[in-house]
């Protein structure tokens, strides 16, 4: 029996007036690898953020590993989009990582021994072990994600949960990534958010497409349809199954 | 020799205390961006020195509690606000120095000069006003000491501390309330409306020279005593007013390195 970790049942959500997210409905289990797509503006994010606890949603019921999101967030390790990052802000890769466990620490807030080798490990997953002193302005944009999915590792999540992780990032460098994903997953739970459907839907095991409503595709078998009525015309699709694309034409 | 006046030594010791407590939270105010809010934090302080003066109490201990409490107001209402943020903020920054003007105004008898107040006059510090500075030191040395990752860890990633459980709405109030504290320490040295200078200066400078916050503080407690010391000397032998001086004083050698640094880095 598989256990649930997410259960999102007739969720809403509206911003003033503006409705956001609309009746979303979603099951996440403890094995689950899944990529959720969308336009920009979808409410991609703010569904993340739901699932985190940061927003409350305006109507239905959201638990994480069976609790309320503002407890059971403690379970997951958020990885924000590493491009919003203040790259000028005088923290070295170290103190980031160590960050991750702030969470665990006493009412000083001092690091302990535990915490040290935690994050030396996390950074040792990551392979960062050699960049602990550089400060985060000195890093590449690939270093930098590694830095804050270290960071998320260093809280020993049950369930990772990567926003837009391969945005700006090249062709070769997105593959490694996903690899790379593909070994943690057998270890935790992975959602990853992104409004890129290139190379997404030949890694992850489920997808879900979202604008505004959530459609999820158990199987990847994401029809047509849904992509026109996602993204508005026809876009590049994905051999379902095949780890390449295949570009669909036009319909008219 | 002047240094052996009683109101000279006061300078000089209110000059140090300021830049210690400057160096600790404009480091925060930089790194943070929090620039605007506590431009917004100083100036409604001046509701509290009017309502000092008002009431016969001295004023740096009114203006303590009334910019704590307007200072926390700010917090709750810039992050509970979706949008228009900066309105708010000005609104406050209005409000609090019309609320000291209109509060002094009603002050039976002698009126004291505002200017000492608006634009500092570090000569007459008296021994009191040290002693408050000095406890006020105490109180931010002490907090940011002790809850050090805590603020390190929120000043860099507010979301992810909130997702890993650090309480962020009582971190930043905590955060702006020892904005507060720092620019009643600043009050009597270059007065409420340039506290946002020697809040940002000293930092900016010292961030030019390291890239870790511990090292950013240490260095701009020590560029903003030279700061200090350099504009009250400098105040006091052309016989110019402190606080303008210190400010100038603190703005030209932050452009100066700045300019400097960038013509070696080009070279």
């Amino acid at each position: 029996m598989k256990n649930e970790i997410i259960r999102i049942e007739h969720v809403s959500f509206d911003y003033g007036d503006h409705r956001v997210l609309e009746n979303i409905n979603l099951t996440v289990y403890e094995e689950d690898f899944l990529g959720i797509i969308g336009p920009n503006g979808g409410g991609k994010s703010t569904l993340l953020k739901i699932i985190l606890g940061l927003l409350n949603p305006t109507e239905g019921t959201i638990s994480l590993f069976d609790k309320n999101p503002k407890e059971g967030r403690k379970y997951v390790g958020y990885v924000p989009q590493y491009t919003l990052v203040d790259r000028n802000f005088p923290i070295n890769v170290e103190q980031v990582i160590l960050s991750g466990r702030i969470g665990h620490t006493d009412f000083l807030r001092r690091y302990s021994g535990e915490d040290k080798k935690i994050a030396d490990k996390a950074m040792k997953i990551m392979g960062i072990g050699d960049l602990s002193n550089i400060q985060i302005g000195k890093l590449s944009g690939g270093q930098l994600q590694r830095v804050l999915i270290a960071r998320a590792l260093a809280t020993e999540p049950k369930l990772l949960l990567l926003d837009e992780p391969t945005s700006n990032i090249d062709v070769q460098a997105e593959t490694d990534f996903y690899d790379f994903l593909h070994g943690l997953s057998e270890k935790m739970a992975i959602i990853l958010v992104t409004h890129d459907t290139g190379a997404i839907s030949s890694h992850v095991k489920t997808i879900g497409c979202i604008n505004k409503t959530l459609h999820y595709h158990g199987e990847k078998n994401i029809p047509p349809k849904v992509f026109e009525k996602l993204y508005g015309c026809p876009i590049e699709l994905i051999g379902h199954g095949i780890p390449h694309r295949v570009l669909k034409e036009h319909e008219d | 020799m002047v240094f052996q006046y009683a109101f000279f030594q006061n300078a000089v010791m209110a000059g140090i205390f300021a830049a210690i407590a400057c160096g600790v939270i404009g480091s925060y105010v930089v790194v943070k961006r929090l620039v605007f809010i506590s431009g917004g934090i100083s100036h409604a302080a001046f509701g509290g020195i009017g309502l000092g003066l008002f009431l016969g109490y001295n004023p740096l201990l009114t203006a303590i509690i009334f910019s704590v409490f307007s200072s926390s107001i700010l917090g709750i209402i810039s992050k509970k606000a979706y949008q228009r943020e900066d309105t708010l903020i000005g609104a406050m920054w209005a409000i609090g120095m019309a609320f000291g003007i209109f509060m002094i105004y009603q002050t039976p008898g002698y009126v004291p000069d505002l200017a000492s107040y608006l634009f500092g006059n570090i000569l007459t510090v008296s021994r009191i006003d040290i002693l408050i500075m000095i406890a006020l030191n105490i109180i931010i040395a002490l907090i940011v000491f002790i809850r050090y990752n805590e603020f390190l860890a929120f000043s860099f990633d507010e979301e992810f501390s909130e997702v890993t459980n650090v309480p962020v709405m009582k971190t930043y109030i905590v955060l702006l309330s020892l904005v507060a504290l720092t620019v009643v320490v600043l009050v009597s040295v270059v007065g409420i409306i340039l506290a946002m200078a020697l809040l940002t200066l000293p930092a900016a400078t010292a961030s030019l020279f390291t890239n870790s916050l511990k090292k950013m503080i240490i260095f701009s407690i020590l560029i903003g005593i030279g700061y200090m010391l350099l504009g009250i000397g400098m105040s006091f032998f052309l016989n110019q007013p402190s606080g303008a001086t210190i400010v100038l004083i603190s703005g030209i050698s932050y452009l100066a390195i700045l300019g400097i640094k960038s013509l070696i880095r080009k070279s």
